[in-house]
């Protein structure tokens, strides 16, 4: 690859990982429906777990579980597994939170009837 | 791993993402939602982290969907949201902090370096020294479980908290 | 309430698939040591399989095998089997969660710790599928009449 091609190479992952960030982020902001709100929560956590296995990767690398019987490569050989961990402990924060929010929106909707913000802070008065 | 197929998925999972945020169906957004949770799980498969792809793959595409759904069918009588207004404050912010984040990422290692801090630092202990310490070929597990065992315990707490909450919040929930 | 599917041929496959769907989330767990797997896969697959019988077969059926209350302590039988084994640790004068310490005899340090990965995994499963199941449960109610 040329110099530019490789250093996009370098730094494209990481931004893609911003631009949902900040998708995600913006959507919580803007849209009035608490359903939608929750979608952009989702998206935002899931561009932070990119960001961390984009930090993890390397080229030439494989997954990280080294051969049982020995003769294990050396470590620049295998994918960095300690963001692997993280990040699995982060996909079942987001099921938890997923968990509690929807409840939340539900008992929301049971009492003002509506997913909309405007809506049920009107109702709220 | 192949760049092209990242490059690929990465172009999908923007799109993905940007068509679930702008589907006005709340039923379709969630549906496209699973779908951009699959391809996710592809992109950190192909990125070589496979337990992470496993788990997003189950949860985003599998459980979370239906939660979504369980949520959604039983309680929304409009299902269309209305076009939301362009905030144009926080559009403003956004962008900035977008542009903050962006410049700074180019202080960050280059993606799939090898000789890069973080895999340079403690992996390659738990690496070299997994196996023959824990017994565990798969080195994540043995991350996960024995050298980052408190975590996962804390973890399991607040998964456990979740459980709990919804059941305490939806208490007195008709049949 | 979820009536379940009207079609007989995805009742029959459901029921007929429910089985192997948790005996896979069981391989899941035990060969998360040497294969990508463990605890919170097999766990989530387990809380899947129950689900998918609810949405297939019904809500009724569903509550002849589960009951609510019974879901949340398991959820909490999997907590307690995490502690458990980490404060077994403290037992055998070590840190806690330091399997190396467990109180068993005549194993070496690496069989230890590959005994406590394998407790603390098996609890995790237990309580991430009790936990999603009971959220699934609790989401997915509809109809007339109260229930504590």
């Amino acid at each position: 690859m040329t110099g530019a091609a490789a250093w996009l190479a370098g730094v494209g992952p990481y931004w893609i990982a911003i631009l949902l960030l900040a998708l995600g982020l913006y959507a919580m902001i803007a849209h009035g429906n608490l359903m939608k709100k929750l979608i952009g929560l989702n998206i935002l956590q899931t561009a932070v777990i990119l960001f961390f296995l984009s930090a993890s990767a390397k080229w030439r690398a494989t997954l990280p579980i080294v051969p049982a019987a020995g003769g294990a490569a050396p470590p620049s050989a295998y994918a960095n597994p300690l963001p692997h961990a993280l990040m699995l402990t982060a996909i079942v924060v987001m099921v938890a939170t997923l968990g509690v929010a929807l409840a939340l929106l539900v008992r929301l909707y049971r009492r003002y009837g509506s997913f909309e913000e405007d809506v049920i802070l009107g109702r709220m008065e | 791993m192949s760049g092209i197929l990242i490059l690929a998925l990465l172009g999908l999972t923007l799109a993905l993402a940007v068509a679930t945020l702008l589907a006005r169906d709340l039923l379709g957004a969630v549906l496209v939602l699973a779908g951009y949770s699959l391809v996710l799980s592809l992109l950190w498969a192909a990125m070589g982290a496979v337990d992470v792809a496993f788990t997003e793959a189950v949860v985003g595409a599998g459980v979370s969907t239906v939660l979504f759904l369980a949520a959604l069918l039983r309680t929304s009588a409009t299902r269309t949201a209305p076009r939301p207004r362009v905030r144009w404050g926080a559009a403003a912010a956004v962008a900035a902090a977008t542009a903050a984040l962006g410049w700074a990422s180019l202080d960050l290692p280059a993606f799939g370096d090898a000789g890069s801090a973080p895999a340079t630092h403690v992996s390659p202990r738990y690496l070299a020294a997994g196996l023959s310490e824990t017994g565990a070929p798969n080195i994540v597990t043995a991350v996960l479980a024995d050298y980052r065992s408190y975590d996962t315990l804390i973890e399991t707490v607040v998964i456990f908290t979740a459980g709990v909450g919804c059941w305490l919040l939806l208490w007195r929930e008709p049949r | 309430m979820i009536q379940g599917h009207d079609s007989v041929v995805v009742r029959t496959t459901v029921r007929l698939l429910m089985p192997w769907i948790q005996i896979f989330a069981l391989y899941v767990l035990f060969h998360g040591h040497g294969s990508p797997g463990g605890g919170f896969q097999g766990g989530v697959i387990m809380a899947s399989s129950y689900v998918l019988l609810g949405l297939a077969l019904g809500r009724q059926e569903l509550d002849r095998l589960i009951s609510e209350a019974g879901i949340l302590r398991w959820a909490a039988v999997g907590v307690l089997a995490y502690l458990v084994t980490g404060i077994a640790a403290l037992g055998g004068a070590g840190a806690l969660l330091d399997y190396a310490a467990l109180p068993v005899p005549g194993l070496p340090a690496v069989r230890l710790r590959y005994l406590g990965m394998m407790a603390i995994e098996a609890g995790v499963f237990v309580a991430v599928a009790a936990a999603l199941v009971l959220i699934f449960l609790r989401l997915a109610r509809t109809g007339e009449g109260e229930e504590p």
